[in-house]
């Protein structure tokens, strides 16, 4: 397999047959990851060829997947777990804030902690409660923690190569409801490094930054306002800890103007911690203030009531909109 | 028909009384023992152990020198030396009777109290003080000594010894793990789901739950209705309540759990009926919770006094042996005084180190951005 189109949730279970293949020490857990491969098949057919010693099937109980990957880490294991749903990882919370994350820094660094958690994240589903929510900034405001999120089946597939093979413990945020979309995947290319944002879209007079869901988004906004003869830049953050900023200054400071996606709640948002850096940095060059468009200060709503919630092309340009006409 | 079961029959939720009746975990315990609080052997028929006269010394060695140690610690906290220390006081036979019973090869997950687990493992006791003395958090690699660092959020590190537990066994090997708990955490989600998965996985872990009677100012009826150790039965794995007093019960019972562990029979709960004779930790004071006549009641139970009974009766233990402990004591409690004032507080950059393995661009802009700050002072010192 060199270059090839995949939907992204074939990519990712590609990238985990990979790893297994690659190191032994590889172990995949989680709830029906098994023989059902998973709710959304991410891990289908890795138990059948790799067995049930390596793709372990778990008892119903977050918190002990995650505290269980970490005595395996410490055994010298490298744990990819599974957590079903985002809303379904507040029990695991404690295991990842207060264990996961600290371990490595309470032994001085004698010990490392090689866990990936694996989150299916955000809306658009139709999904019932608890499984559509964007919890990423939770995980990025922890210190020892890393966060990512691929957009896109490339990315899908390399980013969680390195994730796992990262020594330190690594949020994986997967966008659900672009497991479907199919991209291009080269699996002979050298990716880029995990935590480096990437230039999805040229632009010259606004930089739209988005991650995970949002880039589809920010993608086809920054088309749309091409027709209105707006040359929209698109920024595809790809880490959410650590942050590129340097990526987003280059752009901003070509563009002038930043506008922050996600489907996460604004407040407290990643988009704020985005917002206030590049205000820092680029003070001189801009030439509106930083904006946001995001999920409001309420509570993932019903699904008949998620296009509202969640940012949408029409959302997207009135902020393209606003910034232009500082 | 007795009082308790009536009583259960009809609580009286508000009343002392109704409070005791939930107690029947205490009532009647059907305790492991060897060495009765009088000093005098006695035989269990499940659990046989043959020490001696060496090993016999050196357990009680062991845990002179622990309270010792534990005694050198409280007395540094009430003189200014350390923020805070957990005593074990009264706890040394279940953790050196437990601790005495590992192999090298064998792995302990401890809670912030098992100093004299630590003992046994060679830790250097002065490591245990840097997180008490708040120069570190941990700060030992937990890895020397198959010693895993202090966990201070009750019950965590039950699963941290389940799933190492599964990676052993995984390997092959057939070391086994042990997870120190109290009584307190037993009522953790945590500790119960490490009970779900050792035993799904069956997983050699020895699950040792030291029931000191007091979680802070909780008691156990307040975290549990049936005694400890039957939890395990709902769990599928045996569980067996030991006289935590008792070192020679303590070695056996665990001992023989470890080995259920390493022929791959799965988990154990023991759990170490024993009493905490201080305080939960030196910001505690257990004078508005309990009496004084149940640490009395408990003070009889001694582990270190009914050993030191048995080995004088049986002309185990000379005059010189306790007089050359005593000199040990305290040479170990001058060592380990002279190396809690001689640590030296930790560089302010040390904030920053070791949070990541691979980095971390934040930590490294922060970093560089704190010691500008810093340096701007040795500049204007100038």
């Amino acid at each position: 397999m060199a270059a090839q189109k995949l939907p992204l949730a074939k990519a990712l279970n590609e990238s985990l047959r990979k790893a297994l293949e690659t190191d032994p020490k590889v172990l995949i857990m989680g709830e029906d990851v098994g023989k059902l491969g998973g709710v959304f098949r991410i891990t289908d057919g890795l138990q059948k060829d790799f067995g049930e010693d390596r793709v372990i099937d778990t008892p119903l109980a977050e918190s002990g997947i995650v505290g269980t990957a970490i005595g395996l880490a410490l055994r010298g294991y490298r744990p990819v777990v599974e957590i079903q749903f985002d809303g379904f990882v507040f029990p695991a919370y404690d295991q990842i804030v207060t264990q996961l994350a600290k371990m490595h820094a309470r032994a001085l660094g004698k010990i490392k902690l090689p866990v990936v958690v694996r989150i299916p994240y955000g809306g658009g589903i139709g999904a019932v409660e608890h499984h559509s929510e964007s919890p990423e900034a939770l995980f990025a405001h922890v210190a020892g923690l890393k966060v990512v999120s691929p957009s896109n089946a490339s990315d899908a597939y390399w980013m969680l190569q390195q994730a796992i093979q990262s020594d330190d413990p690594v949020i994986f945020f997967e966008p659900k409801r672009r497991y479907w979309d199919k991209g291009e995947v080269d699996t002979e290319a050298i990716p880029g490094p995990l935590h480096t944002a990437r230039v999805a879209r040229e632009g010259a007079d606004l930089t739209l930054a988005a991650y995970g869901p949002m880039v589809k988004v920010c993608l086809e906004a920054a088309a749309a306002a091409q027709e209105e003869g707006k040359s929209i830049e698109v920024v595809d953050l790809r880490s959410m800890s650590p942050i590129d900023f340097d990526t987003i200054q280059t752009s901003v400071e070509k563009t002038r103007r930043l506008v922050v996606v996600h489907e996460a709640p604004v407040f407290y948002g990643s988009g704020a911690e985005v917002a206030a850096r590049i205000t820092e940095r680029c003070f001189y060059h801009l030439e509106a203030p930083v904006l946001r468009v995001g999920g409001f200060h309420a509570p993932y709503p019903p699904a008949r009531l998620e296009e509202e919630y969640l940012p949408g092309l029409d959302r997207v340009l009135d902020a393209v909109d606003r910034s232009l006409a500082y | 028909m007795t009082v308790e079961s009536t009583a259960a029959r009809k609580p009286r939720r508000s009343s002392k009384r109704a409070s005791a009746a939930g107690k029947p975990q205490s009532s009647e315990p059907q305790l492991v023992q060897l060495l009765t609080p009088e000093g005098v052997r006695v035989e269990h028929p499940e659990y046989a152990i043959d020490l001696s006269a060496d090993e016999l010394r050196g357990l009680y060695r062991d845990m002179v020198l622990t309270r010792r140690f534990d005694g050198e610690a409280t007395a540094l906290q009430r003189q200014g030396e350390l923020g805070l220390w957990a005593s074990l006081l009264g706890q040394e036979a279940a953790q050196i009777g437990s601790g005495r019973a590992l192999r090298d090869d064998d792995y302990v997950f401890p809670t912030y109290r098992e100093h004299g687990v630590a003992w046994c493992r060679g830790v250097d006791p002065t490591n245990l003080l840097g997180m008490f003395r708040g120069v570190n958090h941990g700060g030992w690699d937990p890895s020397t000594n198959n010693f895993h660092l202090y966990t201070i959020v009750i019950g965590s590190q039950t699963l941290h010894a389940t799933g190492y537990a599964m990676g052993v066994a995984k390997d092959g090997a057939d070391s086994a793990v042990i997870a120190y708990f109290g009584d307190g955490a037993s009522s953790q989600g945590d500790v119960a789901e490490s009970f779900t998965f050792s035993a799904v996985y069956n997983a050699p872990v020895v699950f040792f739950c030291q029931n000191n009677q007091w979680a802070i100012s909780e008691p156990t009826e307040k975290q549990t209705r049936v005694p400890l150790y039957q939890r395990a039965q709902g769990f599928g794995f045996p569980g067996v309540r030991v006289d935590g007093n008792d070192v020679l019960a303590c070695l056996a019972v665990t001992r023989s759990a470890l080995e259920r562990a390493r022929r791959g029979e799965g988990p154990t709960l023991v759990e170490a009926f024993t009493y905490r004779m201080g305080a939960h930790t030196t910001s505690d004071d257990p004078t508005k919770y309990r009496h004084d006549d149940e640490r009395q009641a408990w003070e009889a139970k001694d582990p270190i006094q009914r050993l030191r009974t048995y080995l004088e009766n049986e002309g185990h233990a000379d005059a010189a042996f306790f007089t050359a402990l005593d000199e040990e004591s305290d040479a170990l409690a001058k060592r380990v005084r002279e190396a809690v004032r001689a640590m030296p507080d930790p560089e302010d950059m040390a904030m920053f180190d070791h949070i990541y393995a691979d980095g971390h661009a934040l930590v490294d802009e922060e970093r560089a951005e704190f010691a500008a700050y810093q340096a701007s002072f040795a500049e204007e010192g100038k």
